[in-house]
C-alpha cells in the first residue's frame, strides 16, 4: 500500500516535472525556433527538406495539411503492407517467419499506422526480425510523429487568428520525428539495455538448462523498439508478452521508466498548448483534469486489484495471507512487478492509447478490467496518445464549454474564439466516430456466430473481451482482453476498419477545427468571460468526460465487467 | 389558465410529422411513441404482453411529446396578443398618391416604394417612409403605446415616420420607403408572432449538438439489445423506446424553441424590437458599451451654474452677453443661461426686429445672434477662440484657465464673444444620474466595459465620467470618431452595441454589433441598426443587454439540467431491464424501486413533467444576476448541474411511489 | 495531389532509412559496445563454461533438488510467450488453480492451516517470469533441503542471498531468481 503510494507520486511527480521543461521544448521546436535546433540535428533536418524536396515555409490550410497526413499513412502503409506480404523472402529472418496472410497484413498495417499496435499475429512468429526492426519500428516513429503533428496544428489553429494557415505536415512530422521522438527514444533505449533488454540482430540463443530441456534464449533488436513504442504510445511488443517479457521490460525501474515514457509527451503536449496560446495556465488546467482522471483510474484498479480475485481464494491460492506479490490476482502478473507496479503500468497504457501490457489485462478481476476499459472509451483523454490524446481533452472542453458555457449568458468561446456550429459538427462528428465505432462493432460481434466462437471467455467476461476489442481498436489503444482471438477473419476485418474510422474520422474533425478556429478572431478576456482555467473549469471537465462517457457506455458495461464484479463478489465460476 | 387551455390546439397540430421533423429530438420521440403505440394495440388485440403496462408508456410517450408541443404554444399564443393589436392599425387605410403635380387616392396596399403621398392633419400615414416636406405631430401610439405626440420634419433626425400611425397637425409630404407587406409594422407583426422566426447561430449549433446526442443514444440503445441478446436477457421494444425517450434530451429538445420565442417577446414586452434573433444572441455577447452622455448617464439638460468673466470684464458685462445669445436659444441650456442672467437683473427684454438667429451648428459648435451690427456668440471654448483669431482679434491669456477651472469641475464651458471681445465663461453644470455609478459597477462584474461618448472637450468628459464612474470615454466625439472607436473595441475582438438616432449614426450604428436606432430616429438610423428601440431610451441598452445573456442561459441551463438527468434515469432503468435475468444487478437500483415495470414508467413520466414543470422557466428565462462570469458559472452549476444529477432520483422515487400506490403497475 | 504524394513517397523511405534502418543499427552498435552481456541477453554461464540459460528468462524446473518456477502458459517455451489470458471468474481458472495448490501442497507437504502464495500457482503475464516471490521460495526450502541433503537454513541463507528487493525500497516486488538459486544450490553441492 505504502509502496505503491511512492510509487505513483514518484513517477506521477516526475511527469509533472517534465511537463514544463518537454513543454518549453516543444514549444521551441515547433514554432522553429533558432535555440531549439541543436547543431547536431539542424543540419539533418535540412538534409531531409532536401531529399524530399520539401519547402519548410510554405503553409497549408486544413485541408492540405490533412491531405498530406492521410496521403503520407496511406504511402507508408503500403510499403509496410509490402514488407510484410514479402518478409519470408527477405533478409533478416532467420527463425523462418513466412509472408503474413493478406487480411492479417491489412490489420497489422491498419494497427502500425495508426499508432493501435493491435496485433493480430504474435511477436515470436509472425514478424521477421526485419519486419519488426525497420517497417514496425518505422511505423512506430511516423504514427507518433502523425499524432503529435495533429496536436501542434490544432494549437496554431487556436493560437492564431484570421489566417487559413495552420502550418507544414511535412516540416512538423520531421521535426517531431527529429527533435523529439529520436533522440529520447536513442537514450532511452540504451537505458533499457543496461537494465538487461536485449538488442541485438542474432536469432536467438538455444541452450540447455539445468534440467536437460533445450531453451531459446530469443533474440532480435528489441531494446530500439521498445523505447519509441512507449514513447510513442505506440505500444506493439516485439514478443507477444509485451512488456510482460523480461527482455522488454526487464526490472521495475524500466517499468517505472516506461511509465514516464508513455506520459511525458502527452503531458508535455499540454504545456506546449498553454505555451502556443499565450497562457501556461490553459494547459495546466487540461493537464490537472488528466491528472484527476488518471488517479481516480489509478486508485480504482489498484483497490480493485488489491482486493484479489474470490474465485483464486476458492481455489486454494492465498489473496491476503501474505505479502508483495506472494498475494493479489497473480495470475497473468509478473513477480518483480506485483499488483502495483502492473496496476500503474495498467492504468497508463489505457489511459494514454499505448497499448503495451505488462499484465494479462483479460485475468485482470472484473472492475480493474472495467476500468482499463472505460480508460480507452473516454475517448483516451487521460493523457492520451501522442497529440491525438491532448486533442480528444480539447474536444471535451468545447463541449464543456459550450454546453455549462451558456450558462454565464454569452455565446461560448474557448480561448476567446467563438464555438459555433461548424466546431460542435465537428466534435460531434469525431465523438460519434469513435463511440459509434466501439458500440457497433461489439454490437455486431454479440450477434455474430464466428466472432463468438472467438471467445475465450463467456457470459459477462465475453461481452468485456469484445468491447474492449472494439474499444482499443477504435480508440486506437492497442491492448487486449488476449483471451479474443485476434487472428480470425471476423476481428482481423472488423478491428481493422474500427482502427481505421477511429483514427481518421478523429484527425479530420480535429483538424477541421483547427482550420475553422484559426480563421476565427479571438476575443479578448473579460470578468464576462468563461474562465477556461482554474478548479471549477477543472471538475467541470472532469465531469463532462465523466458523464459523455458513462451514459455511452453505462449500459454496455452493466452487463459486462459490472455485472461480472457482482458474480465475483457472489463467488460464481462461468 | 385560459392561455394555458388556448394553446392546447395549437400543442395538437404541431404533432403533425411534417412540424415535428424540423426537431430531431422530439421526431424521434414522435416515432418512438407511434411503436410503442402499435405494440400497445397489437397487445390489446391479441391479448398477449402487458397490455396495461404498454398503454401507460404509450401515453406518457405521446404527453411527453404535446407537452414540448404547449411550451411552443404557450410561446407563441403571448406574442399572438401583441400581433393583433398592431394588425388593427393596418386595417385598409387610404393613401393620396402624389403624381405629377395631382394627388389620387389609392389603396395603401398598392404603395410601392419612391411612391410619395400627402398626409393631412387626421389622417393615417399609408405607410413607412421618410418626410419629404413640412413639419407634423404623429400620434406614434399605436406602436409605442406612449400617448404624447411627437414631432416628424423633413431633414434632419426626426424625418422617418411610419406606416399604421397617426398625423395630429399640420401636413406633410411623405416618400414611402417600403414595400407593402415589409412595413415596420409587418416586420414587427411577424417577429411577435413567430412566424419569421429563424434558428440563431448559437441555437443552430445547440441543435446540432442535441442531434448529435440523439444519434448517440440510438446507437447506445440498439447496440444494447444487441448485448442484452448475448446476455439471454433480450429486452421488449417498447421498454427499449422508454429507454431512448428518457435519454435522448427531450427537456432542451421540447423547450428549445420556446425559449427562443420567449427571449424575442420579452425585447417586445420592452418595447425594443430586433430585426433578427442574432443580434440578441450578439447583444448577450457584448463587451463595449457605447453609452450617450446626454440622456445616459447625465439629465439632458445642463444649468448654468455661473458666470465667469474674465479680467477687466464686469459679470454684468457677461451676463447681458450671455443672456442676448441665449434669448432665440430654446434648449434647456439656453433656457437655463437667461434665468441665471435674470437673476442679475437682466429682466423682460425685447429684442425688437434687427435681431437674426445664429443657430448651433455640428460645424460651428457655436450659436447666438447677430443685433444691431453686433455679433455675440457663445460656444465651445475652441471654435469660439478659431473665431476670434479669424477675425483677426487676439484671446485673452487668462481664457484658458477659466476654461480649465470649468472643465476642472465637471461642467462643459461655454464661451461668450461679444464682436470680437472674450468676455468670459459661463458654467455649464452636468448633473449625473443617480444610481447610474451602481449600473456601471455592475457591467463591470458582467464584463462589460462602458464608453461614454461626448461632444465635451476632454477635461470635461474626464471629470464625468469620473463621477458616473464609466470605463472610458470619447471626448469632442465626431461621427467619424465613433465609427473608429467601434473598429478598434472589434479588432481588439470585442462587441461593442451602441445606441443612436442621427443619419450620422448611420455608419456607427451599422458597423457596431448590436445597434440599436431610437424610434424618433431617421430611417437611415433605423436600416442601419440591428434593433429599434421604441421608447427611444438611451438606457435601454443595458436591459437588451441583459435579454440576451438571459436566452443564453437559459438554454444552457436546461441542456445541462437535461444530460445530468440522463444518470439517474440509467439507475432507474438499467436495473430494471437485467434485474430480471441477473438478479446480481439489482444491487444498481439504488433508489429500490417497486418493480421493473414501475421504474420503467415512473422515469417515462419524470422526463414527461419536467418538460410541463420546466416551462415557465423557459418563458420567463433563467433569473439573471449581475455577476462575474465565475460566479454565475458555479451558481448555475450547481442548481441545473448537480440539481439536474439529482433531482430525478428524488423525482422517479416519488413518481414509482404514486403509481404503485394507485396502483397503475 | 501529384507533388503531395511524391513528397509522401520520399519521406517514408528518408525516415524508413533513418528510423527503421540507420537507429536500430546504431543502438545495436552502441549496445554491443557498452552494455554486451546485456544486448546478448545476460546468458549465464555455470562454473563449467556451460551456457544455462538467461538471468531473465524463467526456466521450468521440475526436480525435487530444485526450486520450481512459476506456473508458465507456454511451459517456459522462449519463443512462445505470454499469459493464460483466462478471465477472473474462469472455470478453467479455477480448476488450474486448485490443481496447482493440490500438487504444491502435496510436494511440499504443507499443513492445511499454511496458504499457497498466490504466485506459486498462478500463471505469470509473460510465462517466461524468472522470478518467484520470497515467501513461495521459503516453502520450498524444506523440501530442497531434504533432497538435497542440505540443512534448511542452509538452504534459506542461499534464499536471502538471492533475494532480490525492491529497488530504491518502493519499485517492484522482493524477488527471487529461480535460476541463479538453482544455479546456486548446485555450486554449493560442488565439493571443493
Amino acid at each position: 500500500m505504502w509502496s505503491f503510494l511512492v510509487l505513483s507520486v514518484a513517477v506521477l511527480g516526475v511527469v509533472t516535472l517534465l511537463t514544463r521543461p518537454l513543454g518549453a521544448y516543444l514549444t521551441a521546436v515547433f514554432s522553429g525556433e533558432r535555440s531549439a535546433r541543436s547543431r547536431l540535428i539542424a543540419p539533418l533536418e535540412r538534409i531531409v527538406y532536401r531529399l524530399c524536396r520539401i519547402t519548410p515555409d510554405h503553409e497549408m490550410d486544413w485541408a492540405g495539411y490533412v491531405s498530406s497526413l492521410i496521403v503520407f499513412n496511406a504511402v507508408s502503409g503500403a510499403l509496410l503492407y509490402g514488407l510484410i506480404r514479402l518478409q519470408g523472402y527477405l533478409p533478416l529472418n532467420q527463425s523462418g517467419v513466412a509472408g503474413q496472410d493478406a487480411l492479417t497484413a491489412f490489420n497489422t498495417v491498419v494497427s502500425f499506422v495508426t499508432n493501435t499496435n493491435w496485433q493480430a499475429y504474435s511477436g515470436e512468429s509472425g514478424a521477421s526480425t526485419l519486419s519488426q526492426m525497420t517497417g514496425l519500428t518505422w511505423q512506430n516513429f511516423i504514427s507518433a510523429a502523425t499524432g503529435i503533428a495533429v496536436m501542434v496544428a490544432l494549437t496554431r489553429g487556436m493560437a492564431r487568428s484570421k489566417t487559413r494557415h495552420i502550418g507544414n505536415a511535412w516540416v512538423d512530422i520531421t521535426r517531431a520525428v527529429l527533435y523529439v521522438l529520436l533522440p529520447i527514444s536513442l537514450a532511452l533505449s540504451l537505458v533499457f539495455v543496461a537494465q538487461g533488454a536485449i538488442q541485438n540482430l542474432g536469432a536467438g540463443t538455444v541452450i540447455t538448462t539445468l534440467e536437460s530441456d533445450t531453451q531459446t534464449i530469443p533474440g532480435g533488436p528489441v531494446a530500439s523498439q521498445e523505447a519509441i513504442k512507449v514513447l510513442g504510445t505506440n505500444g506493439g511488443g516485439y514478443f507477444g508478452a509485451n512488456s510482460a517479457h523480461p527482455f522488454e521490460n526487464p526490472t521495475p525501474l524500466t517499468n517505472a521508466l516506461q511509465v514516464i515514457a508513455m506520459l511525458a509527451i502527452p503531458a508535455g503536449l499540454t504545456n506546449m498548448f498553454g505555451r502556443f496560446v499565450g497562457d501556461h495556465r490553459q494547459g495546466w488546467t487540461l493537464f490537472a483534469a488528466m491528472l484527476i482522471l488518471f488517479c481516480l483510474s489509478l486508485t480504482g484498479m489498484y483497490v480493485a486489484e488489491r482486493a484479489g480475485n474470490p474465485v483464486l481464494e476458492q481455489a486454494g491460492a492465498a489473496q491476503h495471507a501474505y505479502s508483495g506479490s506472494a498475494s493479489g490476482n497473480m495470475e497473468g502478473k509478473e513477480t518483480r512487478l506485483g499488483v502495483g507496479d502492473s496496476v500503474l503500468y495498467a492504468t497508463s497504457t489505457t489511459a494514454v492509447s499505448c497499448g503495451a501490457v505488462v499484465a494479462a489485462h483479460d485475468s485482470l478481476t472484473p472492475l480493474a478490467g472495467g476500468l482499463a476499459m472505460l480508460n480507452i472509451m473516454l475517448g483516451e483523454v487521460v493523457f492520451g496518445g501522442v497529440g491525438v490524446g491532448l486533442a480528444g481533452m480539447f474536444l471535451f472542453a468545447l463541449l464543456a464549454v459550450f454546453i455549462a458555457g451558456l450558462m454565464v449568458g454569452r455565446t461560448p468561446e474557448y480561448l476567446g474564439k467563438k464555438i459555433g456550429s461548424r466546431e460542435i459538427q465537428l466534435t460531434i462528428l469525431a465523438v460519434l466516430a469513435v463511440s459509434g465505432t466501439v458500440l457497433i462493432g461489439a454490437g455486431t460481434a454479440a450477434l455474430t456466430p464466428s466472432a463468438l466462437d472467438a471467445l475465450l471467455g463467456s457470459g459477462p467476461h465475453g461481452l468485456s473481451e469484445m468491447l474492449y476489442a472494439f474499444a482499443s481498436g477504435a480508440g486506437n489503444n492497442g491492448s487486449a482482453f488476449g483471451g479474443l482471438d485476434a487472428a480470425t477473419p471476423f476481428y482481423a476485418a472488423a478491428i481493422g476498419i474500427a482502427m481505421l474510422l477511429g483514427r481518421y474520422l478523429f484527425i479530420i474533425p480535429v483538424l477541421g477545427i483547427a482550420g475553422s478556429f484559426a480563421q476565427k478572431k479571438a476575443a479578448e478576456e473579460s470578468a464576462g468571460t468563461f474562465p477556461t482555467h482554474g478548479a471549477l473549469f477543472v471538475t467541470l471537465l472532469v465531469g463532462t468526460v465523466l458523464i459523455v462517457g458513462a451514459l455511452t457506455f453505462f449500459p454496455a458495461l452493466s452487463l459486462g465487467p459490472i455485472l461480472e464484479h457482482f458474480l465475483m463478489q457472489a463467488g460464481t465460476v462461468l | 389558465m385560459d392561455t394555458v387551455r388556448a394553446a392546447i390546439p395549437g400543442a395538437l397540430r404541431k404533432l403533425d410529422p411534417r412540424v415535428q421533423v424540423r426537431n430531431p429530438v422530439m421526431f424521434v420521440v414522435e416515432v418512438g411513441s407511434v411503436v410503442a403505440s402499435a405494440y400497445f394495440i397489437y397487445a390489446l388485440l391479441t391479448g398477449s404482453g402487458p397490455a396495461a403496462f404498454l398503454g401507460q408508456i404509450s401515453v406518457w410517450l405521446w404527453f411527453t411529446l404535446v407537452f414540448a408541443n404547449m411550451a411552443e404554444a404557450l410561446a407563441e399564443g403571448r406574442g399572438k396578443a401583441q400581433a393583433d393589436t398592431l394588425r388593427k392599425t393596418r386595417t385598409e387605410t387610404v393613401a393620396n398618391l402624389l403624381k405629377g403635380g395631382s394627388v389620387t387616392q389609392i389603396a395603401a396596399s398598392r404603395l410601392r416604394k419612391g411612391d410619395v403621398v400627402v398626409v393631412e392633419a387626421g389622417e393615417t400615414i399609408p405607410g413607412d417612409g421618410e418626410v419629404m416636406e413640412g413639419i407634423a405631430s404623429v400620434d406614434e401610439s399605436a406602436i409605442t403605446g406612449e400617448s404624447a405626440p411627437v414631432i416628424r420634419e423633413s431633414g434632419g433626425d426626426r424625418s422617418a415616420v411610419t406606416g399604421g400611425t397617426r398625423v395630429l397637425s399640420d401636413r406633410i409630404v411623405v416618400c414611402i420607403t417600403s414595400n407593402p407587406g415589409e412595413t415596420f409594422i409587418d416586420r414587427m407583426i411577424a417577429l411577435v408572432e413567430g412566424a419569421s422566426r429563424r434558428k440563431t447561430p448559437n441555437e443552430i449549433a445547440l441543435s446540432i449538438l442535441l442531434s448529435g446526442l440523439t444519434m448517440l443514444f440510438i446507437l447506445v440503445v440498439v447496440s444494447l439489445q444487441a448485448f442484452a441478446t448475448y446476455s439471454a436477457a433480450q429486452v421488449s421494444v417498447p421498454v427499449l423506446i422508454a429507454l431512448l425517450v428518457c435519454l435522448i434530451p427531450t427537456t432542451i429538445g421540447g423547450l428549445l424553441s420556446a425559449i427562443g420565442i420567449a427571449g424575442m417577446n420579452r425585447l417586445v414586452r420592452h418595447n425594443v424590437l430586433a430585426m433578427s434573433g442574432r443580434a440578441v444572441e450578439a447583444a448577450g455577447d457584448v463587451d463595449t458599451l457605447l453609452l450617450d452622455k446626454t440622456g445616459t448617464i447625465t439629465f439632458g439638460n445642463r444649468q448654468a451654474a455661473e458666470f465667469r468673466p474674465l479680467a477687466g470684464v464686469t459679470a454684468s458685462e457677461l451676463a447681458d452677453a450671455a443672456q442676448l445669445a441665449s434669448l432665440p436659444d430654446e434648449t434647456p441650456e439656453g433656457r437655463s443661461i437667461v434665468v441665471l442672467a435674470k437673476h442679475l437683473g437682466f429682466r423682460d427684454r425685447d429684442l425688437g426686429e434687427d435681431v437674426e438667429f445664429v443657430p448651433f451648428s455640428a460645424q460651428t459648435r457655436m450659436s447666438g445672434i447677430d443685433y444691431h451690427g453686433e455679433r455675440i456668440r457663445k460656444g465651445a471654448a475652441d471654435a469660439v477662440t478659431a473665431w476670434t483669431r479669424e477675425l483677426g482679434a487676439t484671446v485673452p491669456d487668462d481664457l484658458a484657465a477659466e476654461v480649465e477651472a470649468v472643465a476642472a469641475l465637471g461642467g462643459t464651458p461655454l464661451v461668450v464673444v461679444r464682436n470680437t471681445r472674450i468676455l468670459g465663461v459661463i458654467y455649464l453644470k452636468d448633473i449625473v444620474k443617480g444610481g447610474i455609478s451602481e449600473r456601471f459597477e455592475q457591467l463591470r462584474t458582467m464584463g462589460i466595459r462602458t464608453v461614454m461618448i461626448t461632444g465635451d472637450n476632454p477635461l470635461t468628459a474626464s471629470v464625468i465620467a469620473g463621477e458616473a464612474g464609466v470605463d472610458d470615454y470619447l471626448a469632442e466625439a465626431t461621427p467619424e470618431a465613433k465609427l473608429e472607436l467601434i473598429r478598434r473595441e472589434q479588432s481588439g475582438g470585442r462587441l461593442v452595441a451602441m445606441i443612436g438616432d442621427g443619419t450620422n449614426d448611420a455608419p456607427a450604428l451599422a458597423q457596431a454589433d448590436v445597434g440599436v436606432a431610437m424610434n424618433t430616429g431617421t430611417a437611415a438610423a433605423k436600416e442601419a441598426g440591428n434593433m429599434v428601440d421604441l421608447d427611444s431610451n438611451p438606457t435601454k441598452l443595458i436591459e437588451i443587454v441583459e435579454i440576451g445573456k438571459q436566452l443564453l442561459m437559459t438554454r444552457g441551463a436546461l441542456t445541462t439540467f437535461s444530460i445530468a438527468n440522463d444518470v439517474a434515469k440509467y439507475f432507474a432503468i438499467i436495473p430494471a431491464l437485467f434485474a430480471g435475468a441477473y438478479p446480481a444487478l439489482g444491487v444498481l437500483d439504488v433508489m429500490a424501486l417497486h418493480s421493473p415495470q414501475s421504474a420503467v414508467l415512473s422515469a417515462v413520466i419524470f422526463n414527461a413533467l419536467i418538460i410541463i414543470a420546466l416551462v415557465p422557466l423557459a418563458l420567463r428565462g433563467v433569473r439573471y444576476r449581475p455577476l462575474g462570469a465565475a460566479k454565475l458559472l458555479r451558481r448555475n452549476l450547481l442548481v441545473y448541474g448537480a440539481g439536474g444529477l439529482m433531482a430525478p432520483f428524488l423525482g422517479i422515487k416519488i413518481i414509482d411511489l404514486i403509481v404503485t400506490g394507485l396502483g397503475w403497475v | 495531389m501529384k507533388s503531395r504524394i511524391a513528397i509522401a513517397i520520399r519521406l517514408s523511405l528518408v525516415t524508413l532509412l533513418l528510423v527503421g534502418v540507420v537507429y536500430p543499427l546504431a543502438v545495436t552498435g552502441i549496445a554491443a559496445l557498452i552494455f554486451p552481456d546485456q544486448a546478448r541477453g545476460s546468458l549465464v554461464t555455470t562454473a563449467d563454461g556451460a551456457v544455462v540459460g538467461s538471468a531473465l528468462i524463467g526456466q521450468e524446473f521440475t526436480s525435487d533438488q530444485y526450486f520450481h518456477s512459476r506456473p508458465s502458459q507456454g511451459g517456459y517455451d522462449g519463443t512462445a510467450s505470454g499469459p493464460s489470458n483466462l478471465g477472473p471468474l474462469s472455470r478453467d481458472l479455477r480448476a488450474a488453480v486448485s490443481e496447482r495448490v493440490r500438487a504444491v501442497r502435496e510436494l511440499e507437504d504443507l499443513a492445511p492451516a499454511v496458504p499457497v502464495p498466490a504466485d506459486l500457482v498462478c500463471a505469470s503475464a509473460s510465462g517466461l517470469d524468472p522470478h518467484i516471490s520470497p515467501e513461495a521460495a521459503a516453502l520450498q526450502a524444506p523440501r530442497v533441503a531434504v533432497a538435497r541433503n542440505m540443512r534448511v537454513e542452509e538452504v534459506m541463507r542461499l534464499v536471502e542471498a538471492h533475494t532480490e528487493p525492491a529497488t530504491f525500497g518502493f519499485l517492484g516486488q522482493k524477488r527471487v531468481n529461480v535460476l541463479l538459486l538453482n544455479i546456486a544450490l548446485d555450486d554449493a553441492a560442488q565439493p571443493r
